[in-house]
């Protein structure tokens, strides 16, 4: 039986410009890579909101987050001390195969899975692409974890032009790719994949009410023998196979 | 204390059921609560075939509430009866299956399929569209309504509970029409139709335009037309409609709504219904209140 758990907040600083990273105490079920949470933010909204795990060590749970509405606004203001009710951690996480070559590629706010991956990821070598649009976070946690490569679309920082064109050059060095951000990116990381035979799996996002698989509102296209099914992104998901999603 | 109430044939021991569409067929839920304290659970709506539903997006928050466009995506009625009733016959709780169709013959042939044990209700969605006259809703039309429930009620020996359509001008005509049809029980309301937009692409933020509004946004919609119904009928009545907690509850109950269910709160809170059913147990208690009967239909007006 899973209980609702409320935590205390230890921590909560923003980042980068609307971009925040909240830590706090966490006695529930130990997370798997890719799992997220139902947090309640506060009454400012109906629907308790989707977060995925960016990080997690003996008993503090850490959550990355962009300010993008009432609920995450509300979130952003919460202090030390303060309560969140949560349920979680929920959803099929990333299937880690120990001893591959493993590419971890971020886009934006999608890096907040990744964190926790690449210290789980048992890998015989680790490549780490971050893309960003202008403004970096969190990179600095990735380094010694991996071979950290970081790019910006406007040449801000590191390498300028899209984080997918990191991938089109590593893909021969690697056996397995794990991806998330926009989703554009998952797209060109499947075709990028697919061409190059290289497994490759993606963390979704969509709207979500229930969180648990009930309310079938989270729906994701996915390829059947006789054409497509839709998935949850919520339970049967947010980590699929990239070769199976249907953009 | 007692809190057995009776709805045709069946004896829930308490009145708090599931609304169909908010609770799967259980599963999932069953990870949160013990199903043996809830009422009785209203399973999603089965289709005849297998439905894959609407491409997303499917929901869209609302202030106090959400727009849903799921399209009664389900495994069809054989995967039903196959794969996930056994599961829920495992559980002391009575199950209702709510069965939604195209045309009148196919509503009579899941219930003919349905009348089987471990299934203890017929739930007829008359929300769906009449593929016969054009789609129009069956739920619009009081000849309609009264025509497939009494078909239905002839298809099967199982309680019979017509699930009505807010979206009307007058209730009490459909509500009656139910009833004269044979229906046992009526439940309602439904979604009310809504439709959101998205700014950015100006486009209706549902492919399908339209969805169905929920959530504590329409309690006072469905108290009031809970209200005008059982002023109408004699069978039991089934309340639901935004309720989130055990005073929405009581309020339907008070009304003279014989059961309540609980749908959208189960989002929120996958907790809500033996909450619910524990606050209605305490107030009893606070109010030296032996049976839940003394509080059904106990508005003062």
């Amino acid at each position: 039986m899973r209980w609702k758990m409320k935590a205390r907040v230890l921590s909560n600083r923003r980042i980068a410009s609307e971009v925040y990273e909240m830590t706090f105490e966490w006695k529930g079920k130990k997370p798997h890579p890719g799992q997220f949470l139902m947090i309640d933010c506060q009454g400012k909204t109906f629907l308790k909101r989707p977060f995925s795990v960016n990080d997690f060590e003996e008993e503090k749970m850490t959550i990355l987050y962009q300010v993008r509405g009432e609920g995450t606004k509300n979130l952003s203001q919460m202090k030390e001390g303060d309560i969140l009710e949560i349920t979680g951690p929920h959803g099929n996480g990333f299937e880690i195969l120990e001893g591959k070559r493993v590419l971890i590629v971020g886009g934006g706010v999608g890096i907040a899975p990744l964190l926790y991956l690449a210290k789980k990821v048992k890998a015989q070598k680790l490549y780490i692409a971050l893309g960003f649009k202008r403004e970096t976070f969190l990179v600095e946690k990735f380094e010694g974890l991996g071979e950290v490569v970081v790019t910006t679309e406007e040449g801000s920082t590191g390498r300028k032009g899209l984080v997918t064109s990191v991938v089109e050059e590593m893909i021969g060095e690697v056996d397995i790719v794990y991806g998330c951000g926009p989703k554009p990116m998952l797209k060109a990381l499947q075709e990028i994949s697919m061409k190059a035979n290289v497994l490759c799996q993606i963390s979704l996002e969509e709207k979500m009410a229930c969180g648990i698989g009930a309310c079938l509102g989270c729906a994701c296209k996915v390829r059947e023998d006789k054409g497509f099914s839709y998935k949850r992104v919520c339970r049967d998901g947010p980590v699929f196979w990239a070769e199976e999603v249907l953009f | 204390m007692n809190l057995s109430v009776e709805i045709g044939k069946i004896k829930l021991k308490n009145p708090v059921i599931t609304a169909s569409g908010t609770f799967g067929f259980g599963r999932e839920y069953s990870e949160y609560i013990d199903l043996n304290k809830l009422g009785a659970i209203v399973v999603k709506g089965l289709t005849v075939k297998p439905r894959e539903g609407n491409p997303p997006p499917r929901l869209f928050e609302t202030a106090s509430g959400i727009l849903n466009s799921i399209g009664l995506q389900n495994p069809g009625v054989d995967a039903f009866i196959e794969r996930e009733l056994p599961f829920l016959k495992s559980f002391d709780v009575p199950v209702i299956v709510n069965i939604a169709g195209e045309t009148v013959e196919e509503f009579v042939y899941m219930a003919e399929k349905l009348d089987i044990e471990g299934i203890e209700g017929i739930e007829i969605n008359v929300s769906c569209p009449n593929v016969k006259k054009g789609g129009m809703a069956f739920g619009v039309n009081p000849d309609d309504i009264f025509d497939i429930t009494r078909k239905v009620r002839k298809a099967t020996s199982k309680t019979v509970i017509v699930k009505l359509t807010p979206n009307v001008t007058d209730i009490k005509v459909c509500a009656k029409a139910a009833e004269k049809g044979g229906a046992d029980a009526i439940s309602l309301i439904n979604t009310v139709a809504g439709m959101a937009v998205d700014i950015d692409k100006r486009r209706p933020v549902f492919e399908n335009v339209i969805g169905g509004l929920s959530g504590p946004a329409i309690k006072p919609i469905a108290l009031k037309m809970v209200y005008e119904v059982v002023t109408v009928v004699s069978i039991p009545v089934i309340g639901m409609g935004g309720i989130m907690n055990y005073k929405d509850a009581l309020e339907f109950l008070i009304v003279g709504a014989r059961a309540i269910a609980v749908g959208t709160c189960n989002f929120v809170n996958p907790y809500c219904t033996v909450e619910i059913i524990d606050g209605i147990k305490k107030y009893m208690e606070e109010n030296e209140i032996e049976d839940i009967n003394e509080i059904i239909g106990s508005i003062k007006i």
